[in-house]
């Protein structure tokens, strides 16, 4: 396991770009982002709405639609290279290596089956077993989430569960066919705190027991800093900011993520304003020259307004910000 | 002590969701209540701020509703600036004191008119409430604009032209416009991006000393709420079930649901602390459970428990409805503990 930590990633993301093709041209989506994640490790993903970080999911498990594709760049699992794959090889890879969770438990399950008859689905569709035996593995599977009463409640429709209990049956589905990744994005946006924190160490518990990667998509920055391992922070289709979640959560190095974190009021942190950035982040046609963050930026200088900084590594950690060009060495 | 701005007393609302008649006579089953609120009692002080936090269903935007009149209270009473506005009688004789309170609500792609120029939704209620006439209404709302960090000429624009923190600050300028003193807020920043709830929480605090308002502030967030309170209400199940000084709240939080609420907030700072999430989720408030309507979930639940409503009882500043608490059996707190 140590091994396979250093040497293979599991996925391996490298210079990916997403377009969306439009009557006034492509929008970049996504550009240019590189990261890697290892057997086991949980990356966390955070960002503001629109930073892109749900279109990398989205591209990661093949699901991107028209007119929106990957335009370069390149998704290895395993080693093996998945984004060019056609539909009918990726829907194997889907659910079978990689699982997905969504934010809102009930849409992904469809409203009009059984819960058993959708785990059994897709345990069959991915594992060979016959039907009885893909019925006792949906219930191991519902025990294993921590379902009450897993027996009865086997065979009732979606509606029929709380949304804390549907977002476990989804963590079952996911797990299924044991993949050895998950891409959850926003898992407890929809929820509770108190359910919340319930499906969270639900998630650490059965991906550390599974020895399943996950990649967490959020914008709560308090939940990545209790579940990942390492953290991206993306700022309008690029990564601003990737690191261990201890030097990024406490010591950040970009202005945004600085900023970002000031902004985040906390408990018994008493302030009289919080840190604010000024104005939003902004639209995919009018993402600004040079350095995206530089109009909101509070360190900006000339060269932020003209090239665009590719991640610099500092320690532990990778910052695209030109403060850190040749200042670390 | 300072003046009561408003002041809510047992206040109730129970919504009717039986089957309609004739599948009752024809199926069976009787009426079906759900108690939203279920005995709602606090002040709010002028110039403080009032958060009510706890989990959805928990009644705390049914009780905003009510204190602004969108709905009328199934009992108890609701008292504005000394003036009773519990019926919908006595609140029509009283379209002055309706009109000095506002509500900002949380959605703020659904709240404004999408056919109206930003100018006309704000000069609504100065239109309405005749403030001003003529070309000082456009003067006003000029003033109004740059008071939450706009420009006067974004009047004339549309609200699809503005992003969600930009809405929401049109959202509080109409609040403005009416020159209310107390503002109700119902989860203003739950649809915001961090840091664009930075800036909201930074204006909506400026405003307040600026204006001297007074704010009843909903949200689920509690580091928000710790951010902006005087003071925290703690919500179950239609009851409040603590309320203290925020400080207080935060620092010894007594009622064992307020703890663990606390408890599963995701911490930041990581300092391993181990968690314990509560099991359980939040009962159907159509069939709540008897007594105390937390002790399935309650670790310190015992007989009283299930079959005794703990009422609200003062300890020093603290409010608490917790049988545990009054019998003294209650565990301290791990800051409390520790220190």
């Amino acid at each position: 396991m140590a091994t396979d930590r250093s040497n293979v990633p599991l996925l391996e993301v490298s210079n990916l770009r997403v377009e969306f093709a439009t009557r006034r041209g492509p929008l970049v989506a996504i550009d240019d982002i590189s990261f890697s994640i290892a057997p086991g490790e949980v990356l966390g993903v955070v960002g503001e709405s629109g930073a892109g970080k749900s279109l990398t999911g989205t591209a990661i498990i093949g699901l991107l639609e028209p007119p929106g594709g990957i335009t370069a760049g390149e998704i290895r699992l395993a080693g093996r290279r998945i984004d060019n794959l056609p539909h009918d090889e990726m829907r194997k890879i889907r659910g079978k290596e990689i699982g997905a969770i969504f934010q809102d438990p009930l849409t992904s399950l469809n409203p009009l089956y059984r819960v058993s008859e959708q785990l059994i689905e897709t345990i069959r569709t991915h594992l060979p077993m016959d039907a009885s035996q893909a019925r006792a593995r949906a219930l191991t599977l519902l025990q294993e989430v921590g379902i009450p009463g897993a027996a009865e409640r086997l065979d009732h429709y979606p509606h029929q569960f709380s949304g804390g209990m549907r977002q476990r049956v989804v963590i079952a589905l996911a797990l299924a066919a044991e993949p050895k990744l998950i891409v959850a994005d926003e898992p407890t946006t929809a929820l509770d705190v108190s359910i919340q924190a319930q499906i969270i160490s639900l998630l650490k518990r059965l991906c550390r027991e599974h020895g399943t990667a996950v990649m967490l998509i959020t914008h709560d920055m308090g939940v990545i800093a209790e579940t990942a391992d390492r953290v991206a922070v993306m700022y309008a289709g690029r990564i601003a900011e990737i690191g261990p979640v201890q030097d990024v959560v406490k010591r950040p190095l970009h202005p945004y993520t600085t900023g970002l974190m000031g902004a985040i009021p906390a408990i018994g942190h008493d302030v009289h304003a919080l840190t604010q950035i000024d104005g939003s982040m902004p639209r995919l046609d009018s993402i600004p020259r040079g350095c995206a963050f530089n109009p909101r930026c509070t360190k900006v200088f000339d060269r932020c307004r003209v090239e665009r900084p590719d991640p610099i590594p500092q320690g532990r950690t990778a910052v695209a910000c030109w403060l850190y060009d040749g200042a670390g060495r | 002590m300072s003046e009561n701005v408003l002041r809510v007393t047992e206040l109730k609302r129970y919504f009717d969701v039986s089957k309609p008649l004739l599948n009752r006579i024809l199926e069976g089953g009787g009426r079906q209540v759900v108690r939203a609120v279920d005995g709602v009692s606090f002040e709010i002080e002028r110039g403080e701020t009032f958060s009510l936090v706890g989990e959805s269903g928990c009644g705390k935007s049914t009780v905003a509703r009510l204190i602004v009149g969108l709905y009328h209270p199934s009992d108890g009473d609701v008292e504005f600036e000394g003036v009773s506005l519990g019926r919908p009688a006595s609140r029509a004789r009283h379209p002055e004191k309706q009109a000095r309170m506002q509500m900002i609500f949380q959605d703020p792609y659904a709240s404004l008119n999408p056919r109206w120029r930003v100018g006309d939704i704000i000069a609504e209620p100065i239109r309405f409430r005749k403030l001003e006439q003529g070309a000082a209404v456009m003067e006003r709302v000029g003033e109004l604009l740059k008071l939450v960090g706009l420009a006067p000429r974004d009047a004339a624009k549309y609200p699809h032209e503005f992003s969600g923190g930009q809405r929401q600050r049109i959202s509080i300028a109409r609040a403005l416009a009416g020159k209310p003193d107390f503002l109700v807020c119902d989860e203003p920043t739950s649809a915001l991006d961090v840091s664009v709830q930075a800036q909201i929480l930074n204006l909506m605090k400026e405003l307040q000393k600026e204006l001297n308002l007074t704010y009843l502030f909903i949200s689920h967030n509690l580091a928000v709420v710790y951010h902006v309170s005087t003071k925290v209400g703690v919500m179950y199940l239609g009851r409040l079930v603590e309320w203290s000084e925020t400080k207080t709240l935060f620092g010894n939080p007594l009622h064992p649901y307020s703890r663990m609420l606390l408890d599963a907030i995701p911490d930041l700072e990581m300092s391993g602390r181990a968690r314990t999430p509560v099991g359980g989720e939040v009962p159907s408030p159509i069939n709540p459970p008897p007594g105390c309507s937390f002790h399935p979930r309650c670790p310190f639940a015992n007989e009283r428990c299930k079959s005794e409503v703990p009422a609200v009882l003062s300890y020093g500043s603290q409010h608490v409805a917790c049988h545990a608490v009054q019998e003294g059996r209650l565990p301290l707190w791990r800051d409390a503990a520790a220190a």
